[in-house]
């Protein structure tokens, strides 16, 4: 296996050449969003400049060819999570229509009163409210697993939590934490108990080769803008016989096979749930960025991130006595999320500082705030780590951070 | 290219280390009122007692960064002791302060000075509110200014309400 060759891909990305105030552009919020490698900018204007016209519609050459590289971009995205078939994925804007669809669909047809979902404590905004919602219109019982000091699941109580729900829910790897969850184990527990498991896979996707087969799950978001693509995209992956089975989510054009005055019928699996003209550049781009990662290997993608995860917690940790970073120790159980506390230092005034070195990252609570509450603390000031970083970008964020102690003793 | 001692000013990092009025009223007879900024946690809980028409005494808790600590901090120095109404004319000066017009920045992003000094003499000093005015070059920061304000004015509503 190879390793990357950073410098090489920091030029395929062109938004890395700008300046921010006056320094080089630090970009360590990839959790958040990534940036897009020129390929993905460039078929996308491609598409616009040659071939846009709206998909499944017109029979002339430019519609076809529209439609044709749309179901591309679904083709590639189905094999890179290794789907069955295609029209088990559904495009959707990101990984929160994505549950909202399975909350909404799924889960007004088989959920009601006296019915439970197992969440865990780790979950981002996009898989509580949604069942938050549930549980408000339809008195739906919601669950928590709990999280340990160590940033982990707290499996111990699982047998017991699990039994009598009908979906567990739970994130693939914790956009705070960067903790990886053992979710083939939980989708094991779910099924043993009769239920169905739902992944949220925003952050696992962009990082970690991802076999949705292997994790034994039944549903799995997934978000273009943290992989290289466009924003506006993403998807929901379920089996094939599950999404048959599911009523219609948001209802109109596309999604229906036949309308009346007085009823309508719905169209095919995917199509059925995707309703109205699709992101049609966004999917494109999306299979560009597929093919981009595949290009570099994920095994390999992995394995830098392991790398500068560990350059990172150690030299970081060394220089700086003040700061917390929270999450697990091990790497290998981890992924390249640093949420951090420096001193007494609110992360607001800590990125603001880092802003002006050019450091990207995220200050606040990270749409986790029942995270955040278990730890005590009301914002992290994040870095996050991808491809196109490198050590020198981990050493000036080191050396910003010490300019912000520095200005705020 | 504004710098960070436009937005973090002494006075401002002064009442951020060492903020007035830090601390919790009983309720009754205070009122108790949160505001949050759900963009990055931070809140303020408003502890506001007022009789005869009079700040009597308020007090801040909850926690947030600098700029929104500091601006709790300087609001209670400037409110209380104050009528409501005149307290109703700080909010309105400050927030006035912390909104963007596009027509207030000048080539190199300095904002006009905001002194009350337009003619208008229902517009109350704001002393040393004025440090933070730097925070409108930030304008992802501004919520931060006007979280405190905002709560008062939710707690001087509630107040005249009679809830």
């Amino acid at each position: 296996m190879t390793s990357l060759d950073v410098t090489a891909i920091k030029a395929d990305f062109p938004i890395l050449g700008r300046d921010v105030n006056g320094r080089r552009l630090v970009y360590l919020d990839s959790a958040s969003s990534s940036q897009k490698p020129r390929a993905v900018l460039d078929a996308m204007t491609r598409y616009y400049e040659t071939t846009h016209a709206n998909v499944h519609r017109g029979v002339y050459a430019i519609a076809e060819e529209a439609t044709r590289l749309f179901e591309e971009g679904r083709a590639r995205m189905a094999r890179f999570l290794n789907a069955r078939q295609p029209r088990e994925i559904v495009f959707t804007k990101n990984v929160t229509e994505a549950i909202n669809l399975v909350a909404g669909s799924w889960g007004r047809a088989n959920l009601g009163p006296g019915d439970a979902v197992l969440l865990t404590e780790m979950e981002h905004h996009a898989n509580l409210v949604p069942w938050l919602m549930l549980a408000q219109e339809r008195g739906v019982e919601l669950r928590y697993l709990p999280v340990t000091d160590d940033g982990l699941l707290d499996l111990s109580d699982l047998d017991r939590l699990v039994d009598g729900v009908k979906l567990v829910g739970v994130t693939c790897m914790s956009n705070v934490l960067g903790t990886i969850n053992p979710v083939r184990e939980i989708a094991d527990a779910a099924h043993a108990a009769g239920a169905l498991c739902l992944a949220d896979a925003a952050q696992l996707v962009p990082h970690v080769a991802t076999d949705v087969q292997a994790l034994g799950v039944d549903f799995l978001g997934f978000t273009g803008h943290k992989m290289l693509g466009p924003t506006g995209i993403g998807g929901l992956w379920a089996r094939a016989e599950l999404l048959e089975e599911m009523p219609p989510f948001l209802g109109g054009g596309e999604m229906i096979s036949d309308v009346r005055l007085d009823g309508f019928s719905t169209n095919e699996v995917p199509w059925k749930f995707e309703a109205g003209t699709p992101p049609i550049a966004e999917a494109i781009g999306l299979g560009v960025a597929v093919e981009y990662l595949e290009k570099l290997g994920m095994e390999v993608v992995r394995a830098h991130e392991i790398e500068l995860t560990t350059y990172a917690l150690e030299t970081l940790r060394e220089r700086h006595d003040d700061l917390v970073i929270y999450g697990p120790d091990d790497s290998a159980g981890r992924g390249g999320v640093l949420s951090m506390q420096l001193g007494d230092i609110h992360a607001h005034d800590l990125s603001q500082v880092l802003d002006q070195s050019g450091v990207c990252v995220r200050a606040g609570h990270h749409c986790a705030k029942p995270l955040m509450r278990r730890f005590g603390v009301s914002a992290t000031a994040r870095a996050s780590l991808y491809i196109y970083n490198d050590r020198s970008d981990v050493d000036e964020l080191s050396e910003a951070l010490a300019e912000a102690r520095k200005f705020f003793a | 290219m504004p710098g960070l001692e436009d937005l973090y000013r002494e006075i401002i990092l002064d009442h951020y280390r060492n903020p007035r009025n830090r601390g919790e009223l009983p309720v009754p007879p205070a009122g108790r009122y949160e505001g949050f900024n759900p963009l990055c946690g931070d809140e303020v809980i408003l502890f506001l007692e007022v009789s005869d028409g009079r700040v009597e005494d308020l007090r801040i808790a909850g926690q947030g960064c600098s700029i929104s600590q500091s601006s709790a901090s300087m609001m209670s120095a400037a409110v209380k002791g104050k009528t409501v109404d005149e307290a109703r004319a700080l909010i309105r000066a400050f927030k006035s302060m912390m909104s963007i017009h596009e027509a207030r920045l000048d080539a190199d992003g300095e904002p006009e000075v905001v002194d009350g000094s337009d003619g208008s003499t229902e517009t109350p000093p704001l002393g040393d509110l004025e440090a933070l005015q730097g925070v409108v070059k930030f304008p992802v920061r501004i919520k931060c200014a006007t979280l405190s304000w905002n709560t008062l004015d939710q707690g001087l509503t509630a107040v005249e309400a009679g809830s």
